[in-house]
């Protein structure tokens, strides 16, 4: 069975342009809606790219902010200045 | 021992044991659990003297506390079938707990054939 | 030219690194002594890496500006009278469920962190454990804060710190927090921040609060949601630690592999009250527990223990019995509070058709042949007015302290009974889980306080049931009791009647 990595977040107005970049940026990505939350779900590894949000938002964005809006998530974390990657590959 | 404290050597010395039969005030705990009635959701627990005989565990402990169940008129006593502490056994009514074998937290099941629950479910 | 900004890493780097000093004065030794005698070998603490590389000046703008995003939402739900607008008044009981049980475990995990940041001697997992640790003493208040909105028009909340030291059932919640925190510092990392964080709390805070959400509790999704984004750093640090545990020597496997089965079987029990929450009384139910333990065990725990097989680590031990019973626990505990309702201070209730038909769909394997008969007997009792309540204490697990309710593993129509001789004493458990975790540390669980046992032996009030919910501090016929004839649902019921009189 394949590692699933992934992210929930936030189904607020906040959070959109984050869904929006991680449902361009990863192909594959499995989307389950819950009342107030949306999970994303990915084999091996999802990405979210600074340059992906901050062409939606309109403004600069930091990877850090992804806090706000972050309600849980599976597979080791990468971050650094330009992404936000949950991967299993080692 | 086989925690690991701080302080070890001194561990055992300081231990709370919380149940043992002399905080019980002349009492001992006894479990008892109605197979295939599992309305009940668990063993129920009494703190009941020694001496008391078996047959007064079963008519005044055993069958007013299970009374509320549906199967519970219908109980022959003289068919029960007992297990104490994992083993089958045929109490002597007339003789105390203790005498029947049973010490501090000792479990009480009981099987009554015919009696499998509401509608045959175990409940 | 303006000064270029330092990069994440960087940053992370300057704000953790170098902030600790070797002692002079005093021995190393002498001022970390609770790092060594767990067994767990350390040999270079600098190893540590926070994959967030959150800073004490980010955490504080972050964590400020969620508060602002929350306290926005609960003023709104107020002045909104959102509680007039839940699903139903019965939802009101998770509530109350969750303040007196849960939110006391978010002050011990404050207390624990704190605890494990003073002791640990590495600087990476001492700032790690310092912001979680603040974490957890803003989740306590926010729920407090949140829940009090509610106190004002339900019973059964305003007590919830006296309960949670005393009632019956909250010592399952309370003694799983104490079994912790009496450990060592190692110990309580693995317990808290890997096995209960990384492990079990997304199916508390995830698709609970997400049904605390289609009830239309705004005020409760929108904690549980803050908190839970503090839960992913939380998350995060318990991988961390199991990580640097298992990379820093081969000597630390053995030790972080009876913990890890010991607290997964732990809070597997401890979460079985989740299941019966979210099976039971949400009543508009988003998701069963069944699924939810697949996606985040299953699905989620399956990834993790995958990549954790390289170091050797394996599956908590009894996690495929554990998996077995998400077909039943959700039905054996609420079982268990249905007919001990006059002793808890929430309500339950017998669900209605449409709630068993959602069951029977949801359990096609079990919930028609053994649950469902169960409460077609007892909502009969109920119509002949004699509603079922159990008039005897039950019998407790000496470990987990759940009444002993939970059956065989195949044989759902039998008790499972386990037992242990120390000392010519006997305990009694629940599970082969409970029972090996005594057996691995009788001395530690002979001194359990088992609520049924120190009613018996007079610490609690009295001898009479009148007795100790009086001690328990219970409003009796207005916290207790079935939902049906209770005060909370008269107040529904005229909110209601008003609603519909203001329509028309």
């Amino acid at each position: 069975m394949a590692q699933i990595a992934s992210i929930t977040l936030l189904h607020n107005d906040d959070a959109r342009p984050i869904i929006e970049a991680i449902l361009a940026d990863n192909p594959g990505v499995r989307v389950l809606n819950m009342p107030g939350a949306v999970k994303l779900d990915r084999d091996d590894e999802l990405v979210i790219n600074r340059a992906s949000v901050e062409e939606r938002l309109g403004r600069s964005w930091e990877p850090q902010e992804i806090q706000l809006v972050l309600i849980s998530m599976a597979g080791n974390l990468d971050e650094d200045d330009d992404h936000f990657t949950l991967s299993w590959k080692h | 021992m086989s925690v690991q404290a701080l302080d070890n050597a001194n561990y055992a010395k300081n231990i709370e044991y919380r149940d043992p039969l002399k905080n019980f005030h002349g009492n001992m705990l006894v479990y008892v659990h109605w197979e295939e009635h599992l309305s009940f959701c668990a063993a129920l627990a009494f703190p009941l003297p020694p001496a008391m005989p078996f047959g007064a565990l079963v008519s005044e402990v055993i069958a007013p506390h299970y009374a509320a169940h549906p199967d519970a008129a219908r109980i022959d006593w003289s068919k029960v079938t007992w297990m104490i502490d994992g083993k089958s056994v045929t109490p002597d009514m007339g003789a105390s707990l203790e005498a029947n074998g049973m010490k501090h937290k000792s479990l009480v099941r009981f099987w009554t054939p015919g009696l499998a629950g509401f509608k045959g479910s175990a409940s | 030219m303006a000064p270029k900004k330092l990069g994440l890493k960087q940053r992370y780097a300057h704000m953790t690194r170098g902030l600790d000093w070797e002692t002079s004065y005093q021995p190393m030794d002498a001022v970390y002594p609770f790092d060594s005698f767990e067994g767990i070998k350390i040999k270079d603490w600098s190893a540590w890496e926070d994959p967030f590389r959150l800073t004490m000046d980010a955490y504080w703008k972050f964590q400020g500006e969620k508060e602002r995003k929350l306290y926005a939402v609960l003023d709104a739900f107020a002045q909104n009278n959102g509680q007039t607008g839940i699903s139903d008044a019965r939802y009101a009981n998770v509530l109350k469920l969750f303040l007196t049980g849960v939110s006391p475990l978010e002050y011990q995990a404050h207390r624990g962190f704190a605890f494990a940041g003073r002791h640990l001697r590495g600087v990476g997992p001492r700032v790690a454990c310092q912001m979680q640790s603040l974490d957890e003493l803003r989740h306590v208040q926010t729920q407090i804060h949140t829940i009090s909105h509610y106190n004002k028009y339900f019973d059964g909340i305003s007590e919830f710190r006296h309960m949670h030291d005393r009632v019956w059932y909250l010592s399952v919640p309370k003694s799983f927090f104490d079994d912790a925190r009496s450990a060592g510092p190692f110990e309580y990392m693995i317990a808290i921040g890997f096995a209960f964080e990384y492990v079990l709390t997304n199916l508390l805070f995830v698709p609970f609060m997400s049904g605390a959400a289609y009830n239309g509790d705004m005020s409760t999704v929108t904690f549980g949601f803050s908190a839970q984004s503090d839960e992913s750093r939380h998350m995060t640090l318990g991988i961390e630690v199991i990580k640097f545990l298992l990379e820093q020597h081969p000597d630390n496997l053995p030790i972080v592999q009876k913990w890890v089965d010991k607290w997964f079987w732990r809070g597997h029990r401890v979460l079985g009250l989740v299941a019966m929450m979210m099976d039971y009384m949400l009543p508009k139910p988003v998701m069963s527990w069944k699924e939810a333990w697949e996606i985040y065990f299953t699905e989620a725990g399956g990834s993790l223990f995958t990549d954790l097989a390289r170091y050797g680590l394996k599956v908590p031990k009894y996690a495929d019995v554990a998996t077995a019973e998400a077909e039943h626990i959700s039905h054996q505990n609420w079982a268990i509070f249905y007919q001990y309702t006059h002793a808890a201070g929430f309500h339950t209730w017998m669900p209605d058709k449409a709630h068993l038909d959602w069951l029977s769909e949801k359990y096609p394997n079990t919930f028609d042949k053994y649950y469902r008969p169960r409460w077609e007997m007892w909502a009969e009792m109920e119509k002949q007015g004699k509603r079922f309540y159990n008039n005897a204490l039950p019998q407790l697990c000496q470990t987990c302290q759940i009444p002993m309710g939970y059956t065989e593993p195949g044989d759902p129509t039998t008790i499972a009974f386990r037992c242990s001789e120390v000392d010519g004493e006997t305990y009694h458990f629940c599970s082969d889980g409970c029972k090996d975790i005594f057996d691995g540390e009788p001395e530690k669980y002979a001194q359990s306080w088992l609520p049924v046992h120190q009613i018996f032996q007079g610490n609690c009030g009295g001898a009479t049931v009148p007795d100790v919910l009086n001690w328990y501090r219970m409003n009796v016929g207005a916290d207790n009791m079935d939902y049906v004839g209770s005060p909370d649902e008269k107040l529904w019921n005229e909110w209601h009647a008003g609603k519909v009189r203001d329509a028309v």
